[in-house]
Order: C-alpha cells, then structure tokens, then sequence
C-alpha cells in the first residue's frame, strides 16, 4: 500500500512519525502552515516559520525517504491582526519560488470575522493571481456549517477555479454543499474533535470518491498521523480493493496537488504481474 | 474528586465523539438495508426484520435518554446487553 498524507504538521511532531509513516507506506506529506498555538506577533516569525517549513522538513522528511511538499499562509486565528496579515501576504510571493511549496494555505475561517474573510479573500485572489493551489480549513464544532457557508459564499464572490481549491475538514453536514459547488474536499481524522476513520469511509461510500481527500493533519494536539492508516484498514475491512485504496488514499491527493508541476508523484495502478513459468522458478532455485 | 461542572466540561466531546460514532453505526445499517431492499426488489420498509443488536442499541439509548434513569446506567446497560 502507498499512501500519501496530504495535511499534516510535520514541524509538531517527532521523527518517530516520520519513521513509522515510512513503515506503513507512506511516501509524502504536505504541510499547510498553521496556527502555532499563540498569536504570532511579527512578519518575522512567520517568515521564518515558512522558512522551516520549505527548506529544513524537506530533509527530516528525506531521512526517512519521504517526500515533503509545504503550503503558506496566515491562518484564521491570526488574521484578526490586519497589519501583521497584509504584511505576510506581501512576503508570500518568495515563497511560491520554492521548489516544494504548492500552493496557499491553510487559510480559511474559525469564527467567521469580518477580518478573517477578508483575509480568506486575499489568499484566495493571491493564489488565483500567482496560478497557486489553495487549503481552506473550516471551523471546528459548533462553528462548522455557518464557517463553511460562509467560505462558499466567499468564494462565490470571485473569479476562483474550483478544481485547484480544497475544503478541508469537511462532515457529514457540511460535505454536500461543497461536492456540489465544484471544489475538492478533504476528510480529517482526529481522535474524537474532528472525523472518525469509519465515518469518513461511510462518506467515501456515500458520495464516491471523485474529488475527496483524507488526512489526519497530526499537528501539536491531541491527534495522530495513523488514523489515516486506520482508515485505509477500514476501507479494506469493508470489501474495497487494493485499487481502490490506492486510488483513495495515494492517487487523488497525486490528483489534487499535481496541478502544481512541482509535485511530480504520479498516481499508480495495480497490476498482476505475467506468470512466471515453472522452468523458469526453477532456475532460480 | 472532579465536580459536577468538571465531569461536564471534561468528558463533553469524549461522548460528543462516541455518540457520534453510534449516530454513525445506525445509519451505515440503514443504508445497508436499504442497498439490499433494492437489490432484491423488495418494496416494503426497509425497517422490518431489523437486527435484534440495532434493537438493542436502541433501547440502550433510549433508556439513556430515559430522565428517570437514574445514576447506574453504566450498571443496567451492561444487563441490557447481556441479554444478547
């Protein structure tokens, strides 16, 4: 099995994940830059902190012979501080330079300001600008389907090209709405905030799969990079095919984060190989 | 010893989750059905012949919901389930 973790903060967690991903077939990680858990202060450490992000996870990442791909932006929380946002987004340019980022986020909403969707407006119309991809995370909670709503009427507002923007963290509540308008959405597996491993199958076998991404976006909480694997048992426990999982869980973020050239795995398919003949085993023996 | 407001703040989104995951187990069993209903061209309600541990669970539930239930659920649903 080859998988790809499409959300994950790689800057919050131990080689150790690094290593046991390896183990378990996973062979990329993209890590949208994030709120730190304070409320930065300065252009700097955001700057800095993509720095980190772009240039030195690529070769902790590598020790372990997976591949690390980076997004940046300033995040929901942060953009009540219009200064500091329209500071950074002014730096982002550079970054989009570098040989492993792809694109803008996660941007997006958490208590659905008017700061924040303003801020959410100008990502989205520097990456439209600058031909990036875009990551748009959604509240959590109680904040999930007025935030979502919101971010669809955002983007209803501009000239967006809906097959290059993901919608993060979406449920069952909230899922339909972003299917339907054309975007990409993403599934995130946390240990009880967020999606389960079985709920995200059910939805995988409600809605299709077309368009979809499943992640666990491990980041400083309570989370856990395996329960994406957790949900690849899942998937194979409910009679899906190898195929079929790889589709799910390697091919489409190859799909999605292909659009930018700069991430060049290629989806893959299963084949048998020939069989062999029994004279030619027995050479071998 | 936590207090009342404690146990309520603590284990919120803890059974939040769980009662996520059981809204969730109940409705993977009625699309199931429903997937079989069609597919032997059965017109009638999916709902009859339910499974007698979706019977169960439902009447775990509703003895939860129950206000007079009490302080040993914990204790009555394992009885419940050992009638399985």
């Amino acid at each position: 099995m080859q998988i790809i973790q499409p959300h994950y903060h790689a800057i919050a967690r131990t080689a150790q994940d690094y290593e046991r991903m390896a183990m378990s077939g996973v062979v990329a990680v993209a890590e949208p830059a994030f709120w730190a858990g304070f409320d930065r202060k300065y252009p700097e450490t955001f700057i800095d902190y993509f720095r980190q992000i772009s240039e030195f996870e690529p070769t902790r990442a590598a020790q372990y012979g997976i591949r690390h791909f980076s997004w940046v932006a300033v995040n929901p929380k942060e953009a009540e501080n219009t200064t500091l946002t329209r500071e950074v987004l002014s730096q982002m340019p550079e970054f989009f330079q570098k040989p492993t980022v792809l694109g803008v986020g996660e941007t997006g909403l958490h208590k659905s300001t008017k700061n924040e969707c303003d801020a959410l407006e100008a990502h989205v119309d520097l990456a439209m600008k600058h031909q990036q991809l875009v990551l748009i995370h959604t509240p959590h909670l109680a904040d999930k389907v007025h935030g979502t709503k919101r971010v669809l009427e955002v983007l209803a507002g501009m000239n967006v090209d809906r097959d290059r923007i993901w919608i993060d963290h979406v449920e069952e509540q909230t899922i339909r709405p972003c299917l339907d308008a054309g975007y990409w959405v993403g599934f995130t597996l946390y240990p009880i905030t967020k999606c389960s491993p079985k709920r995200a199958v059910d939805m995988l076998e409600k809605y299709g799969w077309d368009r979809i991404l499943v992640n666990s976006s491990a980041d400083w909480g309570p989370s856990d990079p395996f329960t994406l694997q957790e949900c690849v048992l899942e998937f194979r426990r409910r009679g899906h095919s190898l195929q079929e999982s790889i589709d799910v869980f390697h091919n489409n973020p190859c799909r999605f984060l292909g659009q930018n050239p700069k991430f060049d795995i290629q989806p893959i398919r299963v084949e048998p190989c020939a069989r062999e003949s029994a004279s030619r085993s027995a050479v071998r023996k | 010893m936590l207090t009342a407001s404690q146990v309520a703040e603590t284990y919120f989104l803890e059974s939040r989750y769980m009662l996520l995951e059981i809204a969730a187990y109940l409705d993977r069993y009625d699309a199931a059905s429903i997937r079989e209903h069609s597919h032997n061209g059965n017109s009638s309600d999916h709902r009859k012949g339910e499974d007698p541990k979706l019977t169960l669970i439902r009447k775990a539930l509703a003895s939860l919901a129950d206000p007079a239930a009490g302080i040993e659920r914990t204790s009555a649903l394992l009885k419940l389930f050992a009638t399985l």
